[in-house]
């Protein structure tokens, strides 16, 4: 690998041996060996849903049995939502990020920063070896009596990996609190942070404070099954929906965890490609603590029909409303900063701008599961499935692979064909509305989720999804091999090229091992762009 | 069944209510989404890198922006909120006068128990024009009954009695699925729900009751399984008498009162330690394994069916 020869040292070339790759605290190189880790387990998760989709073809597939498919799509929900989405923002472009943008040579603990890493992999190989064992048919969220109880899976060794990788979260929860605490640099005030800073923050909260509960809850389904304490089984006096709230109360503020920090990404990105300082910042700041403290007290909407009592739902229903004026506040306020502008639509922001639009379409979407009378009828339905996938691969996906276009100059130092990145971005948008959109319509229908084999009315909804998914499998493959081709073989960069404002981009691509070569002196506010005139090209 | 289909088959009161307000939020969905985008696509087009749009600020006075855009959405959500709210809160208030039937869901199978006697699995007989209540609880995992034609939908929990009621109102066929995920085979955990106009119903249960009532299987297992012989008229056991006793308030020996209703009596049965009547010891073995949750249901039947005073309604 010849870095840029004429390039001083950077935090690539500063050793090359694995080792010191293996016991390296550069946050920036924990960023790219989380961003491997993860890039695999979104490969395994991509596989799963393959399969699903193949299957879900023909009314009664024959291609897995049932016994598989129910595998598959635990499979799915667990490598997507533990080893992809919750890591994903955060410990890549969070962990590479966040000590650049607020002026800090590395995260305040750069040795936990990398025992994260090891945990995660550590969890993981439990959830792997049970995966490779044979499975879990469970889905993602374990409900009992069935996890604890009858399922024939390898519910504990899954738990076990689940449960391992949480405290990975808390790690990097822990320590970018404290770096924005402590580290900021001369100057960067609160208000002067960027709003990605904000989201990350606030997405650090509920890392610490919610991952707890989710720990808590599994070891209690462990116990049961091990050991046979009453905990959510009625037959050993138990309580079932127990285990509902206890999982909701982590795995709904979960949901802002796989969001907000997609959130902070729009900002930088609309920002930048507008030229244009973000219209209402505060607001824009403050909506995401909302978000993050409204997030803790709607874990009961999933439980409509559950049996909890009306008029908890009543409260929880009401709450849920609430929690969407934020997101709405959000996007209103990106509208807003396109007004005036001066607009250019590279491939981040054409992934961006994606985001907004299915991020509108996936929370418009859950106000009807917010209310009452519609959850009632399309609860556990694939009206669900498509809500959240609007939410977190529309939304969280578009943004993660946006922030990575727009920040990979930085982190390789090289460019990528901008030909090539605006087609993924595209296929990812067309590939990604003709798979869920039919699932909001077969959903409303009655079709149920979790299902292998299903009424042949509802066929046609299910192959247009199918269709679909194969036009975003080609979406998620592309960015692999011109990404990889612009890292050793790329343009160089050069240290902004986007012409953007930040601390991250004052650095040279790559940065140096400590990020700058003095402590930079904030004088402005974020977002500082140009008057557009002058900005030019 | 087979054609390609839109929009649901609509059966029920419900229903039609229910698709008024989602129609409604779809509309109000699709202006708002037409109208972000609509901005979106305009202002990437005049205010494209370039373009000769004027650019001149109006200022910093976004505060009006703001807050319109966080009050006006507020009033809307907490009127959707309502609106669901209203409709809900009446899904789960079943009239006084709604037939009964009572379902039990095990894995992976329906079992349907009407109170007149007939039994089916899988498959569901209705009365249309009639509010319907079904008194639901699980043998094992939890299950849900999801009737998509009558937009209904409720949990069935193991250890619980939970109801869901609908009037249906069109005669036809429509599916039913189990919707929360039990195992192997939940996909196929389904069957047929046909609604019949009432006097085709009427003469359904008359053509398919050979059988005895509900009440009066649960009486036969009264007897066979030895709760007579506590419980009886003439027993020598100090045992609570059970005429009356459905819907009367009992007082329990840890100074508690509690409804007498499906659930108590249930778990009466198969816990029979955990809630101990005021002036009696516990002297009840458990009949857990030894009955099973539909045969509970037949002894509930039965224990419902004594008046006051009386020694069999049968």
């Amino acid at each position: 690998m010849s870095v840029a020869t004429s390039a001083p040292r950077n935090y690539l070339t500063e050793g090359t041996s694995i080792r010191s790759w293996l016991l390296t605290t550069d946050h920036k190189r924990i960023a790219l060996l989380y961003l491997v880790t993860i890039t695999a387990f979104f490969v395994v998760g991509a596989i799963a849903m393959a399969l699903i989709r193949l299957e879900l073809m023909v009314p009664n597939g024959t291609m897995i049995n049932a016994e598989e498919y129910n595998k598959m799509f635990t499979m799915h929900g667990v490598v997507m939502v533990w080893f992809f989405l919750i890591p994903s923002i955060p410990t890549v472009l969070g962990n590479f990020l966040v000590p650049m943008m607020i002026g800090a040579r590395d995260v305040a603990f750069p040795r936990l920063n990398l025992a994260s890493w090891y945990v995660f992999v550590t969890g993981s190989l439990f959830t792997m070896a049970a995966m490779v064992l044979g499975g879990v048919d469970t889905g993602w969220t374990f409900y009992t009596p069935y996890s604890s109880l009858f399922s024939n899976g390898h519910v504990i060794l899954t738990i076990v990996g689940v449960f391992i990788v949480g405290f990975a979260s808390i790690f990097t929860g822990l320590n970018f609190i404290v770096t924005v605490h402590k580290l900021r640099a001369p100057g960067m005030t609160w208000f002067r942070l960027p709003l990605f800073i904000w989201a990350t923050y606030a997405t650090s909260l509920i890392l610490v404070l919610a991952t707890p509960v989710l720990a808590i809850t599994l070891a209690a389904v462990a116990l049961e099954r091990l050991f046979h304490v009453g905990i959510f089984d009625p037959a050993l006096g138990g309580d079932p929906l127990l285990f509902q709230h206890l999982f909701w109360f982590y795995s709904h503020p979960a949901v802002y965890i796989m969001i907000l920090p997609g959130m902070g990404v729009v900002n930088e990105v609309i920002c930048c490609f507008a030229r244009k300082r973000i219209f209402g910042y505060e607001f824009v700041a403050f909506s995401s603590l909302a978000i993050a403290f409204l997030g803790f007290l709607v874990w009961g909407h999933h439980m409509f029909v559950a049996g909890q009592s009306i008029y908890s739902s009543m409260t929880f229903s009401i709450l849920s409303y609430m929690v969407a004026i934020p997101s709405a506040i959000k996007v209103f306020n990106w509208t807003a900063t396109l007004h005036k502008g001066s607009i250019s639509l590279e491939t981040p922001m054409l992934y961006l701008l994606g985001f907004v639009g299915l991020f509108t379409i996936g929370g418009m979407t859950g106000l009807f599961l917010a209310s009452l009378a519609i959850d009632t009828h399309v609860h556990d339905t694939y009206f669900v499935i498509a809500h959240f996938h609007y939410i977190m691969v529309g939304g969280m996906v578009s943004a993660y692979l946006g922030g990575i276009h727009f920040w990979w100059p930085k982190i390789s130092g090289r460019l990528y064909s901008e030909f090539w990145g605006r087609v993924a971005a595209g296929l990812l948008f067309l590939g990604f509305n003709l798979t869920f959109f039919p699932q909001f319509i077969v959903g409303y229908l009655g079709m149920p989720r979790r299902y292998h084999v299903y009424p042949p009315e509802f066929q046609v909804w299910n192959v247009l999804s199918s269709a679909g998914a194969s036009i975003l499998a080609v979406g998620y493959v592309l960015p692999l091999f011109y990404l990889g081709w612009s890292f050793f073989f790329g343009p160089e960069a050069g240290p902004n090229p986007w012409g953007a404002t930040g601390l991250e981009w004052r650095t040279p691509s790559p940065p140096p091992r400590d990020n700058f070569d003095e402590t930079p002196i904030v004088t402005e506010e974020a977002y500082a762009y140009a008057a557009p005139e002058v900005a030019g090209g | 069944m087979n054609e390609f289909e839109w929009v649901p088959p609509r059966a029920s009161v419900n229903a039609i209510q229910v698709d008024a307000l989602f129609y409604s939020m779809v509309g109000f969905t699709a202006l708002v989404c037409a109208g972000v985008a609509g901005a979106i696509v305009y202002f990437c087009l005049k205010y494209r890198l370039g373009s000769k749009a004027d650019r001149r600020q109006l200022g910093r006075r976004y505060l009006p922006w703001e807050f319109s855009w966080t009050a006006i959405p507020l009033i809307i959500a907490i009127g959707l909120f309502f609106w669901g709210a209203n409709l809900y809160f009446d899904m789960f208030r079943p009239p006084a006068d709604a037939q009964l039937i009572y379902v039990v869901g095990k894995q992976w199978m329906w079992k349907f128990e009407h109170p007149e006697g007939p039994r089916e699995i899988n498959d569901l007989h209705l009365p249309a024009g009639r509010a319907i209540e079904l008194v639901m609880t699980s043998q094992d995992v939890i299950h849900d009954v999801f009737i998509p034609a009558f937009r209904i939908h409720h949990d069935v929990l193991p250890g619980r009695y939970y109801t869901e009621w609908f009037t249906p109102t069109t005669p036809g066929r429509y599916h039913l699925f189990c919707s929360q995920f039990c195992g192997y085979a939940h996909a196929e955990m389904g069957g047929t729900v046909t609604v019949m106009p009432p006097a085709d119903y009427a003469h359904w249960l008359a053509r398919g009751n050979p059988q005895p009532s509900m009440a009066a299987r649960g009486f036969r297992l009264f007897v066979e399984v030895g709760c007579s012989g506590c419980h009886g008229e003439n027993a020598a056991v100090h045992a609570p008498k059970l005429a009356g006793l459905y819907g009367s308030v009992v007082h329990l020996s840890n100074g508690t009162t509690v409804i007498a209703d499906d659930r108590y009596i249930h778990d009466h049965i198969v816990m029979p330690g955990s809630q101990v009547v005021v002036g009696y010891r516990n002297l009840m073995p458990s009949f857990k394994g030894l009955v099973t949750e539909d045969e509970i249901l037949e002894l509930v039947a039965y224990i419902k069916s004594l008046e006051p005073g009386e020694r069999s309604a049968l």
